[in-house]
């Protein structure tokens, strides 16, 4: 077994790759076709065969490549992680952030064969090819990640053919639950989850606080429901393709019931009051984000994963910035001035990142 | 918090480099002198290592090379009256002093402030107890554990948390005292020993296996707060973090842990109110991922400046702008330039650091690593992939490794020794995987985590393969980007290294070079700091070309080079900046200036190598490479860089080998009719025997193999000879001897100088103040030389003159003399800087190296510097570890054993050597002194103690001794010997404390066993301990006279001004 993906090539001419449980891993020449015409190469696992497109974006964190890989907001996109070694610690159930891995491609310097943890069910091509999802591996991830932050995220696609690949027409992603679901029913206050591929661990932040949460699809109008707060999640994808729920928020807003908005909630949260929103030209996806607090002046590294934000002069009238970039001083959260509605853009849940701000669903405990 | 108004500011040092605190701290004083002059502020600095960066002109604004202790400092601070004094930078040396000056009310008393962390939260971090109870408020877990004050409730303590435990000092640098006790016995014995030096023990539940983990963390005023990198220890827990080896950032850490711990790190930090900088270590229980924190240091540390070199990140310039009042968020990232300070780094390599020990060249020292440190230095890798950086990192420890496969050790029970660690330990799991062990037996053994193991493995497997398989471009490629040398593959294919190389560069297999940029590419950086890898396809930046030079700095600390030759290579950069020259600096010692980016304009964190210096010169097609700055490594690299074609700038390489070369430098001396000490190069013990009874005994021999214990020793006899050329050291036509005459009753002198095209520039004649015999390196050092006649200084010099000129030096160079009743002897020429050019450029107020600099430009300086008579004389003293070193016998000898050092100046030599010798942490404290003498030596003694004992000392003496004073009219005090079993004896004078002096000289015929307990026994108990009849003779005169002590002291710039 070696660990990095040129040995394997190696290794497979005397006889074959075999991973630590015996199973074959062939590699194969692979690359990276970007929409501008640019390709980084690399090998494929021999399970990878074709053609797999996706938005090419890049992520700085160190850890929580389980996290993110399931995470919804990163449907549709192909992730390059830009630390080089990826699966150390193997795949553990309870790290998963949804049902499923959301990406639609990956790519690492080093994928680990050797996983070692005591909680580790399978490594990180297992687990890949157990879901069929491609990964390319050795490719020069710096390079790749300077080059999108040159010029932008762009389409690409993951290709084992020789042949120029047609670059995939993206559909905006929609991952939402499919039925509202009522979590501890037992308690009397009631928030509503608006789901647009919400992270696991926003309900399970939430399930810490003493509320019942209907968990609620995108499209599902929930403001003559019996309710005393809501929640709009995090989603994949640009905040204007969801008109549905932001027309749901705009009812919610005059309802006046205290608001929380995370990530894509809170891009939804100021298109809803009248902000505009744009894309950032390589977005923020890491867990090293620095944030400060405009009244405190306190300042929080935080867990980002979002390609928009919100345009500050576009604010209406009653709304101020709660927090700030301190890299880029683009906006990171707003609030309204009288009415308990806020929203952060950065992940107050973390799984993956650091747990700062995690004080954020007190305060918004506190406004119910 | 308030900015405050701050105008004068001191900043206390470290002294001499020692085990558990080497050159790590000239990087954080440094810094903080920078942050301090961007602020405006008056800085003045109280370090006596003379070879650092920090003491330097165009550093602080004042230093004082003065001892570290409070008499002094109280002293210097009444004098400067400065309105703060900085406490974090100076390791625990300058914390510990910080906390008696406050504790004697000093600071009160003159209205000092101490910024940062409060005095109270460093209490609770240094006092183990009090750290419990206060971390615990916010619910941080502790290991279980006990304050113990006497060895009796060790015992109870120890039996109630059951063995094995963990004993701990409080109040101690690098772990010294502390250690995993498995029975009641060892326990008694340890505790013992620890508590003539603390008060209080700790007894804990030991950890065996558990990970062992640690965050920097950063906090300003306001309470922001940052861990910058966390790191993980290969060796779990019972290895002192300062002996494993560290990876950063973590690598088995799931997101869930990596974040828990942090989340404890700055819950914790922020409970006890730390300001600046500190770190915080975990144990972390693989199983289930609950932790113990196991300390926090409330200062720069070791690991902070590990920290700052792997993520780029200045720690100790940051951490005093917050000491300062300023907020993180206030502070831009250098790096960048652009983002703010208040962010944490995100690396896209992983940096591999490995302790470099040196305990071979200490006699009787034991090779096992555990919760004491006993290394003297590390490097630091970066790479791509685990294998890369720690192959890389093998290299750089410079001990004759050059990969994980290729090593030089004979090994012979592999598993013993991953079981027990010992320094080696990595090449017992290579060795232990070749005869057939898995990784499962060597987890078992080791607790070291399978994702190490699994990496170890498949070096193994990649090397079979590389035996086995034609080196196609494929098997080539992974080879390199699993680190292997072009010479170890060349040695498993049986090729030579440049036909690897040419194959190599033919199949378009090269490293890429990749910057440190703090941010992993997420944000446009213009920094300097690069590493090299061959796991990518593009480079981050394009060669400077002809208009830069190549700087080779000086590779890991150890014993035999230290911050001289960072100090060396950090003025080099800056002459050849200050010309306008663009600067490339090399170097792998993560403790040094010359590795924070800002000195060069260019840094590349790498292996000082051929191969690697090769790759660089390739690539940045630069005007020429110096290599007579860095020390010895950088000047083994002459020649092969030479014959490959690479320009070297100054001498001529085949002139630095007629140096090197003891053939060729010995036929020069013998053309140029220059006396030398007889020598021989023997391959028979019977040619051995021949030599040494033509020229008398003693000899010195240097074996060019050594099984065991050090490569240089001196032998009285045949017999000696006989014994020492079978047992440790080979003698064979393979493995050839050379013995060399041994001058006794003799001087040394040294002439440090820099020449231009042979022609002499400058120079600087110090003397030793022992006799031959012992190593330059551990010598005592007066400059100017005071005893010398005006003819020896004459011929030495006349002398220097037919060598450089015959050398045709260009640049620095160093020439060893003995000199015995008028006769002169070269025993060696260094065509280098040489440890001692900090020294006699300071002393002097002439920079040697910016002078070498610019004859290596070609400046000839054509008139020669006057550098004879100055009005004060500076010392230069040995710092030694032989406390830390369990069983070394602390001798001065042939072979080097100091790991540091330290200078003073003073109005005469008497002032100079006694606060030098204070400095290397020395104090006399009380009035009784022990003297042992051998009969050659006891006559140079009696006028010294008669007149303590005029003074009311009490001086012991061992018989021979006491009776010899007897006769000459000294009255002594007898103590028996140790092996006479008799009371009083020295054994229980000297663990009762009744000794505040030893004086041991060992006799070169007739040293005893009894005289190595002694020895022993007061390095243990603590006491100071003199082992040369020559400066043992010159302590007991400064302790006779009293206006020693009531002088004021002075600051370098009062004595020499330029």
């Amino acid at each position: 077994m070696y660990t990095g993906p040129k040995q394997l090539a190696a290794h497979a001419k005397q006889d074959g790759n075999r991973s630590e449980r015996g199973d074959f891993l062939i590699m194969r020449k692979a690359r990276l076709a970007l929409s501008d015409g640019q390709s980084f190469a690399g090998q494929t696992p021999e399970w990878v065969d074709g053609e797999f497109g996706g938005e090419v974006v890049f992520n700085t964190g160190m850890t929580g490549y389980v996290e993110s890989l399931t995470d919804p907001s990163y449907a549709n996109q192909i992730l390059v992680f830009t630390y080089p070694l990826i699966g150390n610690y193997g795949v553990q159930p309870e790290d998963t952030e949804s049902d499923k891995i959301q990406v639609s491609g990956v790519v690492v310097n080093e994928a680990a064969l050797a996983a070692s943890h005591s909680g580790s069910q399978a490594t990180l091509l297992e687990w890949l090819k157990s879901q069929d999802i491609p990964i390319l591996i050795g490719a020069d991830t710096r390079a790749l990640t300077k080059y999108l932050r040159s010029r932008g995220t762009m389409p690409g696609v993951i290709t084992t053919r020789i042949r120029r690949p047609a670059m995939p027409n993206l559909a905006p992603a929609r991952v939402t639950i499919g039925q509202p679901t009522t979590y501890n029913k037992e308690r009397r206050k009631k928030i509503v989850l608006v789901d647009c591929g919400t992270k696991e661990n926003i309900v399970r932040s939430l399930k810490q606080l003493p509320v019942q949460i209907i968990r609620v699809p995108l499209d599902y109008d929930y403001t003559n429901d019996d309710y005393d707060g809501v929640v709009l999640s995090n989603g994949p994808g640009d905040p204007t393709d969801y008109p549905e729920t932001i027309a749901i928020t705009k009812k919610a807003l005059r309802a006046g019931k205290p608001m929380f908005g995370i990530c894509l909630g809170t891009q939804m949260m100021a298109l809803a009051a009248g902000a505009k929103t744009y894309k950032l030209p390589y977005g923020h996806r890491g867990h090293n984000q620095p944030c400060i607090e405009t009244g405190t002046k306190r300042c929080y590294i935080t867990s980002q994963n979002h390609g928009y934000a919100i345009d500050e002069k576009s604010l209406p009238k009653g709304w101020e910035v709660s927090f700030r970039n301190l890299n880029d001083q683009s906006v990171e959260g707003i609030r309204h001035r009288t009415k308990p509605f806020f929203s952060v853009q950065f992940h107050p849940e973390a799984a993956p990142g650091p747990t700062d701000t995690q004080w954020l669903f007190e305060t918004f405990k506190e406004l119910l | 918090m308030k900015k405050m108004v701050v105008k004068k500011a001191v900043i206390l040092g470290s002294g001499g480099l020692r085990i558990g605190q080497a050159g790590e701290f000239d990087y954080s004083g440094s810094q903080a002198i920078k942050a301090l002059k961007e602020e405006g502020i008056e800085t003045i600095l109280i370090n006596p290592n003379i070879a650092t960066v920090q003491t330097d002109r165009d550093m602080a604004d004042r230093v004082y090379f003065q001892p570290l202790n409070s008499q002094t400092v109280t002293r210097i601070l009444e004098r400067e009256r400065p309105d703060i004094v900085l406490l974090g930078f100076g390791g625990q040396t300058a914390l510990n002093l910080g906390l008696e000056l406050h504790d004697k009310g000093v600071f009160k008393r003159l209205g000092i402030r101490l910024p940062g962390t409060p005095i109270e939260s460093i209490k609770a971090t240094e006092d183990r107890e009090l750290f419990k109870a206060t971390v615990s408020q916010v619910g941080t877990k502790t290991a279980r554990s006990q304050p113990v004050y006497s060895v009796e409730e060790a015992s109870a303590a120890a039996k109630d948390i059951g063995y094995p435990i963990m004993v701990r000092a409080g109040y101690s640098l690098g772990g010294l005292g502390s250690g995993r006790i498995d029975n009641d016995q060892d326990l008694r014995q340890k505790a013992g020993e620890a508590f003539r030096a603390v008060p209080q023990l700790l007894i804990e539940e030991f950890l065996v296996g558990w990970k062992e983990i640690e965050y920097e963390v950063v906090r300003d005023g306001a309470g922001n707060t940052i861990t910058v990198c966390n790191m993980e220890n290969l060796d779990p827990m019972g290895v002192h973090t300062g002996e494993s080896i560290v990876v950063a950032p973590s690598q088995t850490l799931t997101n869930r842990e990596y974040h828990h711990l942090r989340e404890v790190a700055i819950k914790t930090i922020n409970h006890l109110g730390i300001i600046g900088e500190c770190n915080i270590q975990y144990a972390l229980n693989p199983a289930n991922g609950d932790y113990r924190v196991i300390e926090v240091n409330a200062r720069l540390s070791r690991s902070s400046a590990l920290a700052s070199k792997a993520t780029g990140y200045p720690l100790a310039f940051v951490a005093t702008k917050l000491m300062l009042g300023q907020r993180l968020s206030d502070i831009t990232n250098t790096v960048t330039g652009s983002t703010s300070a208040f962010f944490e780094p995100a690396l896209d390599y992983l940096a591999v650091k490995i302790p470099r020990w040196d305990l071979s060249k200490l006699k009787s020292s034991d090779h096992h690593i555990g919760s004491e440190m006993k290394s003297v230095g590390e490097v630091m890798a970066l790479g791509r992939s685990f294998p890369e950086a720690l192959q890389k990192a093998i290299r750089m420890l410079n001990t004759g490794a050059r990969g994980l496969t290729s090593h030089p050790y004979s090994i012979k029970d592999p598993l013993d020794e991953v079981q027990h660690a010992t320094d080696r330990r990595l090449f017992a799991i290579y060795e232990a995987f070749k005869q057939g062990s898995s990784v499962a037996k060597i987890h078992e053994l080791s607790n070291i985590d399978n994702w190490f193991l699994e990496h170890l493995a498949n070096i193994c497997r990649l090397e079979a393969d590389i035996r086995k398989q034609p080196l196609d471009k494929e098997l080539l490629r992974q080879a390199k980007q699993m680190g292997f040398a072009d010479r170890v593959i060349a040695d498993l294919k049986g090729l030579k290294e440049e036909s690897v190389r040419r194959k190599r560069l033919q199949l378009g297999i090269q490293p890429v070079i990749k910057q440190i940029d703090t941010l992993a590419g997420e944000f446009e950086a213009s920094t300097n700091y690069l590493y090299m890898t061959y796991h990518g396809d593009a480079d981050d930046i394009s060669p400077l070309g002809s208009k830069a030079a190549v700087v080779v700095g000086s590779g890991p600390y150890c014993i035999g080079s230290s911050v001289e030759f960072d100090w060396c290579a950090v003025n080099t950069g800056k002459t050849l900046r200050g010309r306008g020259w663009k600067t490339i600096m090399v170097n792998s010692n993560p403790e040094t200036v010359s590795t924070d980016f800002d000195h060069s304009d260019r840094l590349y964190f790498e292996e000082l190598t051929l191969e690697r210096l090769q790759d660089i010169a390739d690539y940045e097609k630069p005007h020429g490479i110096v290599v007579s700055v860095g020390g010895q490594i950088a000047n083994n690299l002459a020649l092969p860089l030479g014959k490959a074609g690479y320009p070297i700038l100054g001498t001529a390489p085949e002139q630095i080998d007629r140096a090197e070369n003891r053939q060729k430098f010995s036929a020069m001396l013998n053309s140029l009719g220059i006396d030398q000490p007889v020598w021989e190069e023997v391959t028979t013990l019977a040619k051995a025997k021949a030599f040494a009874s033509k020229v008398g005994y003693p000899v010195i021999i240097r074996p060019s193999y050594v099984l065991s214990g050090g490569a240089m020793n001196v032998v009285i006899n045949e017999k000696e000879l006989a014994m020492y050329l079978s047992e440790a050291a080979n003698v064979s036509p393979d493995h050839p001897v050379v013995i060399s005459q041994f001058i006794t009753n003799s001087k040394e002198i040294e002439i440090d100088g820099v020449a231009h095209k042979g022609r002499l520039q400058i120079y600087a004649i110090s003397e030793h103040i022992e006799n031959a015999g012992v190593h330059s390196g551990d010598a005592t050092v007066v400059f100017p030389a005071q005893r010398l006649y005006l003819e020896t200084v004459r011929r030495a010099k006349l002398i220097t003159r037919q060598i450089i000129s015959n050398l045709n030096i260009t640049g620095p160079f160093n020439v060893q003399f003995i000199a015995k009743d008028n006769d002169l002897k070269v025993i060696e020429c260094n065509v280098r800087a040489s440890r001692s050019f900090p020294f006699v450029s300071k002393v002097t107020g002439h920079n040697f190296i910016a002078i070498a600099t610019e004859s290596i430009l070609g400046k000839d300086a054509k008139t020669e510097y006057r550098t004879l008579e100055y009005d004060y004389v500076g010392v230069k003293s040995p710092q030694f570890s032989y406390n830390r070193l369990k069983g070394a016998d602390p001798v001065a000898g042939v072979e080097m054993a100091s790991t540091g050092e330290v200078a003073c100046f003073g109005e005469n030599i008497q002032e100079a050597f006694y606060a030098s010798w204070l400095a290397t942490e020395q104090k006399v404290k009380d009035h009784a002194i022990f003297l042992s003498l051998p009969d050659e030596h006891k006559h140079k003694f009696v006028e010294e103690a008669a007149e303590l004992v005029k003074q009311g000392w009490t001086v012991f003496s061992t018989p021979g001794t006491h009776a010899y004073m007897k006769a000459h009219g000294v009255k002594t005090s007898l103590l028996h010997k140790i092996s006479e079993k008799t009371e009083p004896s020295i054994k229980s004078a000297i663990t009762g404390q009744k000794i505040s002096l030893a004086v041991n000289v060992p006799s070169f015929n007739n040293d005893t066993k009894d005289g190595y307990i002694i020895r022993r026994l007061a390095i243990d108990s603590h006491i100071p301990l003199m082992t040369n009849a020559e400066t043992g003779r010159l302590l007991l005169r400064c302790l006779a006279d009293p206006s020693l002590t009531k002088r004021e002291p002075k600051a370098w710039q009062d004595y020499v001004k330029t």
